[in-house]
């Protein structure tokens, strides 16, 4: 009997071909979405990663609480050491010094006497280091719109829009007025050997990155920093597996009480991103919600216009004796097909335009300027084990949800009725 | 004992705050065998009490006793089982599945009744012999004449060989010649198979056919006579 009513779906084009497109349409419109927003999620996380958080950030106890300060008065002091230590203990992690900083910067002219002045914020990472992974890690390279990349250690590079600010160019020397890790001012001068866009107004308007051997010069921080900073390699973050990670690391260095013995925290610990993540985990429900409940819509109608034209059908199915409840199970088990099939197509549909834009990507840097620091020029997707099966939840129980609330009417209406209404 | 057997029926309808008497105080009975038709001009109730002698509607008073059963005692997977088993329908519109051939059309009662493969293949061919269509049982109905589908129509009703046959005005979309051989094909059911048939009809050209004429007016039975009928 069923594959008796399948060959009848299957021949009955407007009641196997539309609802199938239909439910694949919307499946291949929730699993893109979801991997898309999946991408821009990652996409925001990954900068914040790369500029800022790590995956991991090891500080010591006293300066991961006033973090946003940058103390550098209370950094990690024999930083070598203890990156040597947390290779061993997480040898499959990239693990990078990095030291933020703020104070002036300053601009002589030529007599030497300040020709304009500024508060900065600097970032000093490992970019000169052979093999180091920094310059990838910043988007260096991409985000240079003027000049080179440091060559030595008292070169640097600045916001192009900071720059203008100042009034310099690149080959000029700026001086950074700051304070040593011991409290002293310090004074030291860089030349400019090119400049960034960072790609968020409010770092553009004030930031600089340098080499961390310059940095560690221009402070007084001998084998010192601030923040060591780790990544997985295949630069994915997972929340669970960081958050162990820093668990282990507790047990294992921060058992004292000590005010500079090191503290890890995983991403999802900083600056508020935890909640974040927590959206980014919800997003896919709310996603499958708004299509399931549009899909069911459209459905419920398709499966009302169905129903009207499949009135002489089901008249006389009832007259040849078929149960009523019979025939309505068949009828929902013909939308348990269609659901499958249609989920089926928009799910292999959506899952290859996101591959796609997984590892090819779309350049949109026709249209924006140029890459920076924080924002990569291209559209990702991310494709992950969720994707695959995300857009049946809605495609099924829309497909389900619109065939029995049309049968209802059928359903309920008296026999009798049903059958004088087919003689029309 | 008779094959349908009615005492005191009454059928009403809701209609806003009153009640519409369809059928009033309906008795009859009818033997295994019979070749007769409910007649009456329009709205005289011949479709309702045809739909209740197929259980497909329940009486407001009275009782219909059919095939054994009384329709107002059967739940719904009751009376459908004894459509199923017992009855064929015949309607003005033939009503066949469109996406289907012919011969699917024919099987599809035996579907329902879940008989098995080969037993179905015999039956429906039997059937289709029956009505003279064995040539078309790949066509589908789109491709059929009004007298060749109503003929698929009379084959889906008696492929199960039931005992009773409801025919309501099976000939109202028919020209004369092809309702005279529809009819001529249900005199020979009628006459080969005993296949006992009730009508519903106020065409003359059935009506020179039955063998019992029963006058229906105004829901009530005006008139119920013995006829010739041709053979
Ligand atoms: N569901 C219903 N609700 C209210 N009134 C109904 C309903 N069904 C039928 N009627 C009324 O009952 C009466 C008998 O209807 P029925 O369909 O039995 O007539 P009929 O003799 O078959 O007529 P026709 O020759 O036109 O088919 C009609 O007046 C009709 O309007
Ligand atoms: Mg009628």
């Amino acid at each position: 009997m069923m594959r008796f009513l399948i060959k009848g779906l299957l021949r009955d084009r407007s009641r196997s071909l539309f609802p199938v497109l239909t439910v694949s349409a919307g499946v291949f419109l929730t699993v893109f979405f979801y991997n898309f927003m999946q991408g821009v999620f990652a996409d925001f996380v990954s900068s914040n990663a790369r500029f800022d958080t790590g995956h991991v950030k090891v500080m010591t106890r006293a300066y991961a609480e006033l973090a946003d300060q940058f103390p550098n008065d209370l950094a990690i002091l024999e930083c070598g050491r203890l990156i040597d230590e947390l290779r061993g203990m997480k040898s499959d992690m990239l693990w990078v010094p990095r030291i933020r900083f703020g104070g002036l910067l300053d601009v002589p002219d030529e007599k030497g006497e300040t020709r304009s002045q500024a508060p900065v914020l600097g970032i000093g990472a490992n970019i000169l280091e052979e093999g180091s992974q920094e310059k990838k890690i910043l988007n260096l390279e991409g985000a240079l719109v003027e000049g080179t990349l440091p060559r030595s250690a008292d070169e640097i590079l600045i916001s192009r829009d900071f720059a203008e600010r100042l009034g310099v160019k690149t080959g000029d020397t700026a001086t950074l007025i700051g304070s040593t890790m011991y409290g002293s001012m310090a004074m030291y001068n860089f030349r400019i050997s090119g400049m960034l866009r960072f790609g968020m107004v409010a770092l553009d308007r004030s930031t600089i990155v340098a080499d961390i051997e310059g940095v560690r010069e221009a402070l007084d921080m001998r084998d010192a920093a601030g923040e060591i900073l780790g990544y997985t390699r295949d630069m994915v973050y997972s929340d669970e597996k960081m958050t162990e990670l820093a668990e282990e690391f507790g047990r294992r260095f921060s058992g004292s009480d000590d005010e500079f013995s090191p503290v890890m925290l995983p991403l999802g610990r900083q600056r508020g991103l935890g909640e974040y993540l927590s959206l980014v985990k919800s997003m896919g429900s709310i996603i499958v919600a708004v299509f399931m409940v549009a899909m069911s819509i459209v459905l419920w109608n398709s499966g009302l216009l169905n129903s009207l034209r499949r009135y002489g059908e089901i008249g006389v199915r009832l007259a040849m004796g078929e149960p009523k409840g019979a025939l309505y199970r068949r009828t929902i088990a013909e939308s348990v097909i269609i659901g499958i099939i249609g989920s089926a197509a928009g799910t292999l549909a959506g899952i290859a335009i996101s591959l796609y834009l997984k590892y090819v990507g779309l350049d949109y840097s026709g249209v924006m300027q140029n890459s920076t620091v924080l924002i990569p020029n291209e559209i990702r997707t991310d494709v992950n084990f969720t994707s695959f099966y995300i857009g049946f939840i809605p495609g099924l129980i829309a497909s389900v949800l619109g065939t029995a609330f049309s049968g209802i009417g059928i359903y309920r209406r008296q026999t009798a009725n049903l059958f004088k209404e087919l003689e029309v | 004992m008779p094959l349908i057997k009615m005492e005191n029926i009454v059928k009403e309808y809701p209609m806003g705050k009153a009640r519409f008497t369809a059928l009033k105080d309906i008795n009859l009975s009818v033997e295994k065998g019979e070749f007769c038709g409910l007649i009456g001009p329009s709205g005289s109730g011949k479709t309702t009490l045809l739909n209740i002698v197929g259980a497909l509607d329940d009486p407001t008073g009275g009782t219909a006793v059919v095939l054994g059963s009384d329709i107002s005692g059967l739940s719904h997977r009751q009376a459908a089982e004894m459509r199923s088993r017992h009855m064929g329908f015949i309607f003005q519109t033939y009503n066949l599945l469109p996406v289907y051939t012919v011969y699917e059309n024919v099987e599809f009662p035996l579907l329902i009744m879940k008989m098995a493969d080969k037993d179905r293949k015999n039956k429906v061919n039997a059937a289709l012999e029956w009505v003279g269509l064995s040539d078309k049982r790949k066509s589908r109905p789109g491709q059929l004449s009004g007298g060749e589908s109503q003929r698929v129509a009379v084959a889906r009703a008696i492929v199960k060989r039931p005992e009773l046959v409801l025919a309501d005005e099976p000939t109202a979309n028919l020209d004369a010649e092809n309702s005279h051989n529809i009819l001529d094909m249900m005199v020979k059911l009628n006459r080969e198979l005993k296949t006992t048939f009730v009508f519903a009809t106020h065409d003359e050209k059935v009506i020179s056919y039955l063998r019992r004429k029963i006058h229906l007016f105004d829901g009530k039975i005006v008139k119920d006579e013995p006829a010739r009928g041709k053979e």
